[in-house]
């Protein structure tokens, strides 16, 4: 029986390696240069397709992260909280990625590292409360507390994301739309490469989940071990 | 007894004790205070005159959030420490009452340290801020952070590292408060028509009504044994 999941699962990762090495030569080689007058301009543009697709991810964990919190609370049943946890550490990963990520692309594209625009605006907030999830559950030694209070912290912060995304939407609606003109702007071949990467990383996201949960699963085991051993 | 009168007894109960030792009310007026004037510090070489409305709205926030968190805090640590979360479980009561007599005195708290703040401000800043409107956005603004601050609290006074936790979990979920909060503020202290800050009050609104109804829901898996 764990011998299928392990044989599954080396299936899985290989295919999101060979996938991401795809995407990233797409990335960096295959997709057509972009229509910018200075070099660095085009070199840099090609950071959309992580970066979008590492924010992608970042968003699509948080929600995972929600699920299993309201799954935990309905069932009481570890398997949700450790949905739940893992996905939020990966969370964690990926929107630290479209911090660094869209400050190295900003730099050059706007002369500065960081502007208070929507989009990075909400990035770092979501970026701030997968940090707070994590320390509220470092912070709690009872196993079934601590995954009853990161679900409610998980249902909560999930709920504040789109009034987070409407006041700073509002907050700067002054400003213009810095990405404006990139959705039109990306040709068929930048289409492909894109739709690839945002294809790769899901994959990709979903083996570090299985990896994770396999993981917390053989921790628990030998948790249950040491203590039979012990009593 | 009725629901509402046992959120009141619990509000009652919290504004006995705190008449007694009064130790909630100077730390967070004293608190405010501090913040303002370190805000003063901070922005003395940089703003006068007219330029002290622009940092205005966002230093009163600043001073209103930060006291809040102090006075959110002790509402449960105070509890959990001298070992009467346990007994307010054990009474006959539905959780969430606790949970919003709980939230109702803090609201409470927190609107007269703001009220005690008021004049202290406008003597600072030389702005007049006695205005209907502004009176109301505090309102919103204290009632949204209180509400979903005093869910959060009650987690973290039953983790290891408490009060150090609280800002932590609260400020990114209450962010849209603090924006709503300031922008409304500005607007009534620049003058503006009340059709262009309405979108502001309805923000506040709705923060007041999602989270005090998320914690309605909640509650019970944060208290419970």
């Amino acid at each position: 029986m764990k011998r299928k999941n392990d044989t599954w699962l080396m299936a899985l990762t290989a295919l999101s390696a060979v996938l991401v090495l795809l995407a990233l030569y797409l990335a960096l080689a295959g997709a057509p240069e972009a229509n910018l007058q200075s070099e660095t301009g085009r070199y840099a543009q090609r950071i959309i397709y992580f970066h979008i697709a590492t924010a992608w991810v970042g968003f699509l964990a948080f929600f995972v992260t929600f699920v299993g919190g309201v799954g935990y609370l309905r069932s009481q049943k570890r398997g949700w909280d450790i949905v739940a946890l893992s996905s939020a550490e990966i969370g964690t990963v990926f929107m630290l990625g479209v911090l660094v990520s869209g400050s190295i692309w900003a730099k050059p594209a706007w002369g500065v590292w960081w502007v208070w625009d929507e989009r990075l605006t909400i990035s770092l907030i979501q970026f701030l409360v997968y940090v707070g999830y994590l320390m509220l559950r470092a912070s709690v030694d009872d196993p079934v507390r601590r995954a009853r209070f990161a679900a409610v912290y998980g249902i909560v912060a999930f709920i504040s994301v789109p009034i987070n995304f409407v006041a700073i939407r509002l907050w700067r609606s002054q400003h213009p739309l810095m990405f404006g003109s990139e959705g039109g702007g990306l040709g068929p071949g930048m289409m492909f490469a894109f739709f690839f990467c945002l294809i790769a990383f899901t994959i990709w996201y979903v083996t570090l989940m299985a990896h994770r949960i396999r993981l917390e699963r053989l921790r628990d085991d030998a948790e249950h071990l040491k203590q039979r051993i012990m009593g | 007894m009725s629901y509402l009168r046992k959120i009141l007894a619990i509000i009652g109960k919290d504004i006995v004790a705190e008449l007694r030792t009064k130790e909630m009310f100077s730390a967070m007026f004293v608190f405010a205070v501090l913040v303002i004037v370190v805000f003063n510090f901070a922005f003395d070489l940089r703003v006068s005159g007219e330029r002290v409305r622009q940092v205005a709205p966002g230093a009163l926030w600043v001073a209103f959030a930060f006291s809040g968190i102090l006075g959110l805090n002790r509402a449960f640590i105070v509890e959990k420490d001298r070992g009467c979360l346990e007994g307010l479980l054990l009474a006959p009561v539905d959780h969430t009452a606790i949970f919003f007599g709980k939230m109702a005195s803090t609201i409470l708290f927190m609107l007269v340290v703001e009220a005690f703040m008021l004049p202290v401000f406008t003597a600072f800043f030389g702005i007049n801020l006695f205005d209907p409107w502004l009176l109301l956005v505090i309102v919103l603004g204290t009632v949204g952070f209180a509400g979903v601050g005093t869910l959060l609290s009650a987690m973290t006074a039953q983790t290891r590292a408490r009060e150090v936790l609280l800002p932590i979990l609260l400020l990114p979920v209450a962010a849209p408060v603090l924006i709503a909060a300031v922008k409304a503020t500005a607007g009534i202290l620049d003058g503006l028509a009340l059709g262009e800050i309405a979108l502001w009050l309805q923000l506040l609104l709705a923060f007041d009504i999602i989270f005090p109804a998320v914690a309605f829901m909640t509650f019970d898996y944060v208290v419970k044994e």
